[in-house]
């Protein structure tokens, strides 16, 4: 006798369990991290209790929070509207860059520029920089059948030095004591906060943007195209749905969302380009847009429990000595439990004694 | 535990020798299926049903889709568990949790979709997954001979040493049986398995399973084809709606009342003819060549006309080019040299959108893969084509009254049952996704409509109606090209005859001139008309 294995294919996808699996993938991560951290001889529990104190237990925890889930949101959706359509977009992070790099030039260009001229201008140029930069692997994509997943992956990199290059380079402020960074931003080019607080206007246009991609994906024509190519992209063919034009609107949409959470973060938190304006955001978006399951509503709850991890891996830092890439672990895991649970949705187990 | 308290015979071939006669007596019962339940959610797919198969005899499971055919072949192969009920081999109860097990008790199964690796030669097919009997080394020569064996005592002849890719379809099939008696298996399950056969090639494949019923093979033939049916098959049962309706001798019964106990109503094989009225030419092909899948060519300079009132027929064996002549039509596979004409308007290697703009329709041989979403509701297939035009459309939005209107009128015309418009397709009947694709692509009025084994699968009733609305919609001038291996179904609805064999139209005729005998000789390749 022995016991053994079996998956077996559902006849539908399991409902239940396509919610199920992303609440116990969170679970089943905190356990992980749990281990780990039993294993450098720290409390689990008192360590998850400071993290969740610290994201959420306090004004300044909870202000933080919210500042950063917003970078989360709106490349969390710019991913998530190119997953629908099957589009692997590894490359928010790089969009988000060229997003905030294209803002910045704007902002230093106009420096006497008024607030209702200069922060659309600088919304329109971090999304078209955003939508460009996503439109490379987009044509390569299009036109020449070439992997989106890596060269989106290799652009973040070209991204990311470029604008390293700008700040110790040619944009570094001649003031700054040699720090890599721009000269700060004229008054005019900040957004708005929030009281006191360091949330900003940035918060609205990720609630815009995921009503919007909401009405976009249930009630246009685009819509229906984009989720027709996602479900099935050889009926879409069949159907006359031209796969070349929706993979450069697509790619443009979703890097330009991206391109607008740069924007947002140079303008309404650094209010300056400077080195490292970023801590991953773009690659923390993939896993909020996958736990989210795509859907635009989700996602923005799912940015703010990921900021809240951000927020509370910071004061583990602060006050537990722990190295900050525990929430890059607890990240991790959370995704490879997602990704491990996925096929239990489409199948069962059934385990059967043999002889 | 099972019950059976004899450990199950090992599958794995001993080396003593098979005798031709297997000396099983052939009045015993081999098979017991008795009150098998199997429910799945929302559906009772078999309702108490008593099966029995005796050895040597050639027993027919006929039935629509959805009757619970393939469920109740898939427990007695232990893919499913019954809720309910019994089996027993030869007397004795067992239970089959796998078709490994299935297998050891000398079940097998031969699918519509041969499980051959193309490289490999017959003899490495055949012992693939076997233990060997000299391991770690391969028993090849002994299974040569064993091979050559069984094919000298039942009429399979196929050379062991031949790779499987050079073998025919016919050939192909005859490995898969040789698989299975060379697991030992008293019990051979065929699913369809005349599908892929010309019709000189069925009947040298019935000659063979009546020889192998009178050495005490015990065969379930599943088919829907009546006249398979009662051309082959000792003793019939028919299921409907999951439950057993009757099992009789066939020479006591005929197609007439046997397809009446399948769809629970009498049906009529009138042919529905009317005089061609033909009109303009609709489509043209001139010298078409297309790469297949694999990149070799697979349409090799094809030309062909449809003109406006009159249907095509294009029969052939599966595989001849028929798929990649529709999908280069369609817009979907480039064509490499030649020229395709769709209503006056040269469309070669044109988007399919602009394709379906000249009034192209076509209904394509993948249903739920190519033909609809199937997590989309009817509604929002129903819309596949059309979703960007008025009135379902206004500006950049959908307007969902408009389209629930409009799907509520495709289900009424085409009688599409389903439980509403927001139902998924997935939950669907074959028939009734059929019925829904060809009411999207009729309700364009096209020019010219392609329609690929449009009513492959489907059972009795869905069939007879997927006809009669070509037929109609030929009256009303439309150029119909219909691809069918159902070479009952090509004579029955065309007016005019095309045959593909190897990429290439191998003969053109009037359907009234043409004989099932010189199609099948054309479809072998035996034969090619030379052009008039």
């Amino acid at each position: 006798m022995k016991l053994t294995l079996r998956l077996e294919r559902r006849l539908t996808p399991s409902r239940a369990l396509g919610f199920l699996i992303p609440v116990f993938s969170i679970v089943l991560a905190l356990c992980f991290g749990a281990v780990l951290l039993a294993a450098v001889g720290k409390n689990p529990g008192v360590v998850y209790q400071k993290m969740f104190s610290g994201a959420f237990g306090s004004r300044f925890g909870l202000t933080e929070t919210v500042v950063k889930a917003i970078p989360l949101m709106l490349s969390g959706l710019g991913v998530a509207v190119a997953f629908r359509m099957l589009l692997w977009n590894i490359g928010a992070e790089g969009q988000l860059q060229i997003g905030a790099f294209a803002a910045a030039g704007v902002a230093l260009a106009f420096p006497q520029a008024p607030a209702v001229v200069i922060i659309p201008a600088m919304m329109l140029a971090g999304f078209l920089g955003g939508a460009l930069w996503a439109s490379i692997p987009a044509a390569l994509k299009a036109k020449l059948q070439v992997n989106e997943i890596i060269t989106s992956l290799m652009l973040n990199y070209v991204a990311i030095y470029w604008v390293e290059y700008l700040v110790y380079g040619p944009w570094r402020n001649p003031k700054g004591y040699g720090f890599p960074g721009t000269a700060p931003f004229s008054p005019a080019a900040e957004l708005p906060r929030l009281g006191t607080s360091r949330v900003h206007l940035g918060l609205l246009f990720g609630l815009v943007a995921a009503l919007c991609l909401y009405f976009i994906l249930r009630r246009t024509k685009w819509g229906y195209e984009i989720r027709v190519i996602g479900e099935n992209p050889t009926a879409a063919r069949y159907a006359g749905i031209s796969l070349t034009r929706n993979i450069l609107m697509v790619m443009a949409l979703s890097g330009g969302l991206a391109g607008l959470a740069g924007m947002s973060e140079v303008s309404g938190i650094i209010h300056a380009l400077q080195r490292g304006i970023s801590p991953g955001y773009g690659y923390t978006a993939i896993i909020v847009a996958w736990l989210a399951k795509l859907n635009p509503w989700a996602i923005v709850v799912v940015s703010f429990l990921f900021a809240g991890l951000l927020v509370g891996g910071d004061q583990l830092q602060i006050s537990m000595g722990l190295p900050a890439a525990m929430s890059n672990i607890l990240q991790g895991a959370v995704l490879f439990f997602i990704l491990g649970g996925e096929i239990l949705v489409r199948n069962r187990i059934s385990l059967t004694w043999e002889k | 535990m099972t019950p059976h308290d004899e450990p199950p015979r090992n599958p794995i071939a001993p080396t003593a020798a098979i005798p031709c006669a297997t000396g099983r007596d052939q009045t015993v019962q081999f098979l017991e299926m008795k009150g098998i339940t199997k429910r799945f959610p929302g559906v009772l797919a078999n309702d108490h049903v008593d099966f029995q198969v005796r050895s040597g005899e050639i027993h027919a499971l006929l039935g629509e889709n959805g009757a619970g055919k393939t469920t109740l072949m898939r427990i007695l192969y232990g893919l499913y568990q019954p809720d309910e009920g019994k089996i027993a081999i030869n007397g004795k109860a067992v239970t089959i949790r796998s078709p490994r097990e299935a297998t050891a008790l000398g079940i097998s199964m031969v699918h519509q979709h041969f499980m051959l690796v193309p490289p490999l030669t017959v003899a490495e097919n055949v012992i693939l997954g076997l233990k060997s009997t000299r391991e770690p080394w391969l028993n090849l020569g002994e299974a040569q001979e064993r091979i050559a064996e069984l094919g000298r005592c039942y009429g399979l002849r196929v050379d062991p040493r031949a790779r499987v890719w050079q073998l025919s379809v016919g050939e192909q099939q005859r490995v898969e049986i040789i698989k299975a008696l060379y697991r030992r298996a008293e019990l051979l399950i065929l699913d369809e398995p005349t599908a892929v056969l010309t019709p000189q090639e069925v009947q040298e494949f019935f000659t063979i399973l009546r020889q192998m019923a009178r050495q005490g093979q015990a065969i379930i033939f599943i088919s829907h084809k009546l006249h398979e049916v009662t051309a082959l098959s000792d003793r019939v049962t028919v299921l409907r709606d999951g439950q057993v309706v009757g099992t009789m001798l066939t020479s006591a019964t005929d197609r007439q009342r046997l397809a009446q106990m399948m769809v629970g109503r009498e049906i009529s094989f009138q042919r529905y003819k009317d005089p061609v009225n033909k009109g303009e030419v609709a489509l043209e092909l001139q010298g078409v060549w297309a790469q297949g899948d694999k990149g070799l060519p697979a349409l090799k300079g094809v030309s062909l006309t449809v003109s406006q009132g009159e249907i095509l027929g294009l029969a052939g064996v599966a595989g001849n080019g028929q798929r990649e002549l529709a999908e280069v039509i369609a817009g979907l596979r480039p064509a490499t040299q030649g020229k395709v004409v769709v209503g006056q308007k040269d469309v070669t290697n044109r988007s399919p959108a602009e394709i379906i703009a000249q009034g192209m329709s076509y209904v394509p041989e993948e249903r739920m893969r190519v033909g609809t979403i199937v997590d989309f509701s009817v509604a929002e297939n129903a819309i596949l084509e059309t979703h960007g035009q008025a009135p379902l459309a206004r500006g950049w939005f959908l307007d969902y009254q408009a389209i629930g209107r409009y799907a509520e009128k495709l289900i009424a015309d085409f009688d599409v049952k389903t439980p509403s418009q927001d139902t998924p397709v997935r939950h669907l009947s074959g028939g009734n996704v059929q019925k829904l694709i060809l009411a999207r692509e009729l309700s364009r009025s096209p020019r010219l409509l392609v329609a690929a084994q449009p009513t492959r699968g489907l059972d009795v009733g869905a069939t007879e109606y997927i006809q009669k609305r070509l037929v109609e919609q030929r009256s009303k001038g439309t150029a119909i090209l219909l691809i069918s291996e159902d070479l009952d179904e090509v004579l029955a609805l065309s007016d005019r005859v095309a045959v593909m064999y190897e990429g290439q139209v191998v003969g053109v005729m009037p359907t009234s001139e043409a004989s099932v005998e010189e199609l099948g000789l054309l479809m072998a390749g035996v034969k090619k008309q030379l052009p008039a």
